[in-house]
This record gives structure tokens, sequence and C-alpha cells, in this order.
């Protein structure tokens, strides 16, 4: 059976991807259909991770403002959905459009700077559409709008249901995933790879890093603009509070506890995130009913432990497994 | 015009540039020495803001209250520096950004579990309680006291910075790190005492705020990303460029919020004016961070000999 992965961490994403595609079945045959708006919700947020992950881990730029791009997309739902337009191309066409506009414009300026000044200066962009947002009265403000009815995408996949809409989730994840590979494994993410570690070498090279850099920037966010759609088709209640910066924060927080620069990082690290927020209370409350609502202390250490001992996240970890046993990664 | 709502809203600012620029500076320090993302920074905020609180609830005074406030900061954050911060001075900004966000999620919690969910007045001793009237102008105290305060703070800590050893120290630190190491200054202690004095001075703004907004979870989460974006706009390291960025942008937030809607009514109907300036007034910032990480990303006053 030489087509099987033969790492440990490859056969984990194997079995992890089957066990996606048949999710649905095994969670209504268990009766249990609260899982299944948990795993959707947590795909959402693996499709956004999938495309920070594309600039943070490969190319190296921190964005403290992806989430921007989650409500974006959101709002291309939400809005022509308030003028009763439910065409679901309409939807995804403006989606892409607009996400693409934005992260080119905001690209454009954001990328003359490094480090700490790209963290400060995404930032910024993204509290700018935020309060954007908030200042939209009429599509609600701070308080936010609610769809009423989902995306229609007539002659295709219907989102109706918590079935087909998984479905979609889980469809959109493949193609980002595919597509994510395929640019890191091609000249494009070498050159943006390179650009990481050594800027100027990548340039004396010939490869005029800037354009890499922004193309990469603009695919990443209107892959994060879909992810939004799927949120504002899933959630059916958008508000400018998807947008703030603690959003852009918990979003690098589960890159980085997958492992950045890794294919499958960041879907392992939002499975984790999604886990942890949902039971972790319930584990507190466990111990002493009024720990509840202290399931924060916990999962605040975690985080500072993950910072200081688990170098590379929960991919480090397997492929460290996987070093272990003298076999090379495969992914 | 009404010149008195201008005089006290230029109060305003002044007193919100001041609290940023005790923030600041420390945050500002923090970065440009040791070149540490403290996003925790705003939790001492809180701190200083409970500290001084409890003190005065058991009855303590005011006075007693910052000293304790000053102190308790000062300890936490030796003890923050000791335990995690000077373990990850070599890392990648991304961990620091991570590390200080789990802090404030575990100091938002044990202030949670100490003294409860909900916020904590802070009643003002009698004698900083009322107002004094000027002319037509009428102030209250205590606003006064935190502008002397700040501006007091403001000044111990800029000629700490240029007449002292330690400020000596700290400034050829900003500048360049390696050097100072090189010529055999034991590094680690002068980064342990910059990050706890931030600390206090973190606290301290937050305890002189406290009476007015009373002490909350959390009250340290918006102010710190404001505070961030004083020290980039003023220029990484330089506790001038703080001081000038936290006045400028204290006085933009405030005067921005109270006059920017009569500046678009000039432009736009009343209607529009109406709804576009809030969110407007608060971007100004953000777009002035923007402009000048665009224009002139090294800050407007950065620190000699910085790269």
């Amino acid at each position: 059976m030489s087509w099987l992965p033969t790492s440990v961490s490859g056969r984990i994403y194997t079995a992890l991807l089957l066990l996606l595609a048949a999710a649905p079945w095994i969670i209504l045959w268990a009766d249990q259909p609260f899982l299944l708006d948990l795993l959707s919700r947590g795909l959402i947020l693996a499709i956004a991770t999938i495309s920070l992950n594309l600039i943070l881990g490969y190319g190296g730029m921190v964005s403290l403002g992806h989430a921007a791009f989650i409500g974006i997309g959101a709002y291309c739902v939400g809005i022509p959905a308030y003028y009763d337009i439910y065409n679901g191309w309409i939807h995804l066409l403006l989606t892409i459009v607009v996400s693409a506009a934005f992260a080119l414009v905001t690209g454009t300026i954001c990328l003359r700077t490094k480090g700490v000044y790209f963290i400060m200066i995404t930032l910024a962009f993204s509290q700018m559409v935020y309060f954007t947002f908030v200042s939209l009265e009429e599509y609600g403000g701070d308080d936010g709008l609610v769809i009423y009815l989902r995306s229609d995408f007539p002659a295709f996949m219907t989102m109706d249901g918590p079935v087909a809409l998984y479905y979609w989730i889980f469809g959109v994840l493949l193609l980002a995933l595919l597509l994510v590979h395929r640019l890191v494994h091609a000249r494009f993410g070498r050159v943006i790879v390179g650009s990481k570690f050594n800027d100027e070498r990548m340039q004396s090279l010939g490869f005029n890093t800037y354009r890499y850099r922004l193309a990469c920037y603009v695919i990443s966010g209107v892959i994060c603009g879909i992810a939004g759609m799927l949120l504002g088709n899933f959630t059916s209640f958008i508000s400018p509070e998807m947008m703030s910066w603690i959003r852009s924060g918990e979003l690098i927080f589960m890159v980085v506890m997958g492992g950045t620069g890794s294919l499958f990082g960041p879907l392992m690290g939002t499975g984790a995130f999604v886990f942890l927020e949902q039971y972790l209370p319930e584990f507190m409350k466990l111990l002493r009913e009024s720990w509840l609502e202290y399931w924060h202390l916990p999962f605040g250490l975690l985080l500072v432990a993950l910072v200081l001992f688990g170098k590379g996240g929960i991919h480090g970890m397997l492929t460290r497994l996987d070093a272990r046993r003298g076999r090379t990664e495969s992914d | 015009m009404d010149w008195n709502l201008l005089l006290t809203q230029f109060m305003n600012g002044l007193q919100l540039g001041l609290l940023l620029f005790l923030l600041a500076s420390g945050l500002t320090l923090i970065f440009g020495i040791m070149d540490f993302i403290n996003l925790s920074h705003g939790s001492f905020y809180m701190l200083g803001a409970y500290f001084c609180g409890s003190v005065v609830a058991r009855g303590g005074s005011f006075l007693t209250g910052i000293l304790v406030a000053l102190v308790g900061a000062f300890i936490i954050g030796a003890i923050v520096e000791w335990v995690i911060a000077r373990r990850l001075y070599r890392e990648d900004h991304l961990d620091h950004v991570l590390v200080t966000f789990g802090l404030i999620l575990i100091f938002d919690t044990l202030v949670h579990i100490i003294w409860g969910p909900a916020g904590m007045a802070i009643p003002l001793p009698d004698f900083l309680n009322g107002q004094i009237t000027l002319g037509t102008l009428v102030l209250p105290i205590y606003r006064l006291v935190i502008i002397l305060g700040g501006l007091l703070v403001a000044g111990i800590l800029s000629i700490m910075v240029t007449r002292s050893r330690l400020g000596m120290l700290i400034r050829a630190g900003a500048s360049n790190r390696t050097m100072v190491e090189a010529l055999g200054v034991n590094i680690h202690r002068l980064f342990l005492v910059v990050f706890a004095i931030g600390a206090a001075m973190s606290a301290f703004a937050g305890m002189l705020i406290a009476p007015i907004t009373e002490a909350s979870i959390g009250m340290g989460n918006e102010i710190i990303i404001i505070a961030f974006v004083v020290v980039i706009v003023g220029g990484i390291g330089s506790i001038k460029g703080a001081f000038y960025a936290a006045i400028i942008i204290g006085l933009m937030d405030t005067l921005g919020r109270s006059y920017l809607d009569d500046l678009l009514k000039v432009f736009m109907s009343v209607h529009h004016a109406e709804t576009a300036a809030p969110a407007l007034s608060s971007m100004l910032v953000y777009i002035l961070m923007a402009v000048v990480l665009a224009f002139r990303p090294q800050g407007l006053f950065p620190p000699a000999g910085a790269r």
C-alpha cells in the first residue's frame, strides 16, 4: 500500500480528512446535531487560519488585522441580503472583488513596512474597517444585521440545511488546502518563503519580491473573505464584533498552536482552539460548579506554556514524533 | 463658538494624552530596549486601579493606595519579566504577542476571581473632590490633579532619562543594545528595572483614571492599543516621541469626538455628518498611524542612532 502516507503526521492528517468527510453521517447516527454546528464553525475558522498561515507561516507577514476580511466577506452576504438579493453567485463575486480590492489597497501600503510595523499597520487598517461598519447605521451599526435566508446558488449545490452547508464548507476547505499546497510548492511559494528568510538575497536573484508578497497577501485576503461569507451564512447574524482585533489575535493563536508554515497545522490549531473554547468551561465546571467562568485562566496558562515550551505547535510535535521514528515528513 | 466648552475639551484631551503617555513611555522603553511587544502592559493599568481601590475600600487613605499600587505593580512587573519575558527577548515578535495575550487572559481572570465580576468604584478623598472656578470656567480639581500628576511624572522621567546613570544606560540601550552589552553592563538587571518601572507607571495611569471611570476587568485592553499607536507614531524607544505623540493623539481623539461633526457639516448634509463623525473620529488615530508608517516608518521622533 505504497500510496499510504508513511509519516505519522501524514497518516493522522489523511485520517482526519476522511473523518471530516464522513462526519455528518456519524453525527446524525449518534444524534448529536450540536456537534455538526461546532464542526461547521471550526472548519470555517480553519479556512480563515489556512489563509492567514499563507502569509504568516510561509511569508512571515504577521497580520494582526486578518479578521477584517472575515467581516468583509460576511457583510458581502449581509448587505445584499438586506436588499433582498439572495443570489449566491452575486454574494461570492462581491466577496471576491471587495476583499481583493481591500487587500490590494492596504497591502500596497502595508508591505512597504516590515516586522512590528507590519503588525501595527495591519491592525490600523482593520480597526478602520471595524469603525466603518460600526458607523453604518443603515446596516445595523454596532448591533449588526440578521440574515434571514442563506445564499442561494441556483442550479448548483444548495446551502439550506446543516448538512448541505457543512459540505459547502468542507468543499471550500479542501479547495483552500489544495490551492495553498499548489502555491507553496510552485516557484511562487519558493519566492515567498525565500523572501521571509532573506529578502535582499531574493531581490538580488532578480525577483521583485514586493509583487510576489502583494499577490500572496491578496490571495490570502480573498480566501479569508470567502471564509467570512460562509460564516455569515452559518451564523445568520453578523456584527462588527467579528472583526475586532481580539478576533485577529485569536486567528494568530490558532495558526501558531497548530504550527506555522505547515499545510495542516492551521486545521489542527483551529480544531484545538474550538475544542478548548467549547469544553474547557465544562471541564472547569466539573471540578467545581463556580469555576465555570474561570476557564480563561487555564487557557491563558496554556498559551504561555505553548510559547515557552511547545515550539512548532501541534504539527511540530507530530513531526518530532516522526523524527524519533526515523521517518521523513511527507506533507 | 463656545470657548468654555473648547477649553474643557482641551483639558480633557490633555488628560487623555497624559494618561496615554504614562502607559506609552513604559511600553516604548520595553519595546525599544528589549525589542519586546508587551500587550499585557494594559493589565498593570487594571491592577493599579484594583490595588488602589482595595486599599481605599479597607479604609486606607488615597495616598496609601497610590503607594501600594505603584509598589505592587513594580513587583508583579518584575516577576513577569523574571519568569516569562526574559526567556523570549531573542524570540520572534509573534511569540511576544501570544505570550502577552495569554497573560492578559490570566490577569483578567485572576482579578475576576479575587475581586469579582463587577467593577469597583473608588471614592475620592474630600480635598480632591471639589471644583475650582476660574472666571466663568468650572474645573473639577481631580482633573487638574491628573494633568499635574502626569506632567510631574513626565518631568521626573525626563530628568531621570537625561541626567542619571540609569537613564544614560536606558538611552544607550534604546539606540544600540548590543553595544551596551559589550561594554559590560549587567543588561539583565537593566531590563528587569525598565520592565518593572514601566509596569508601575502603567499602574499609576490606571489608578489615576479609576476614580472617574471605576476599576473594571479588561479596562486596559482598549487603551493599550491606542498606547501602541502612540509608541509607533512617536518612534519606538523614544520617550520624547511618546510624550508628543501622546499629547497629539489625546487632543486629536477628544477634540475629534466633539468637533468633527460640526466640521463635516460644512461639506455634507447634517444627517450624514452626524452618522459619519463618531466613526471617523474613532478612526482618526489609526489613520494618523497608517500615514506615519507609510511615509516615516521610524516615527516622528526616533531615538538617536536607532536603526
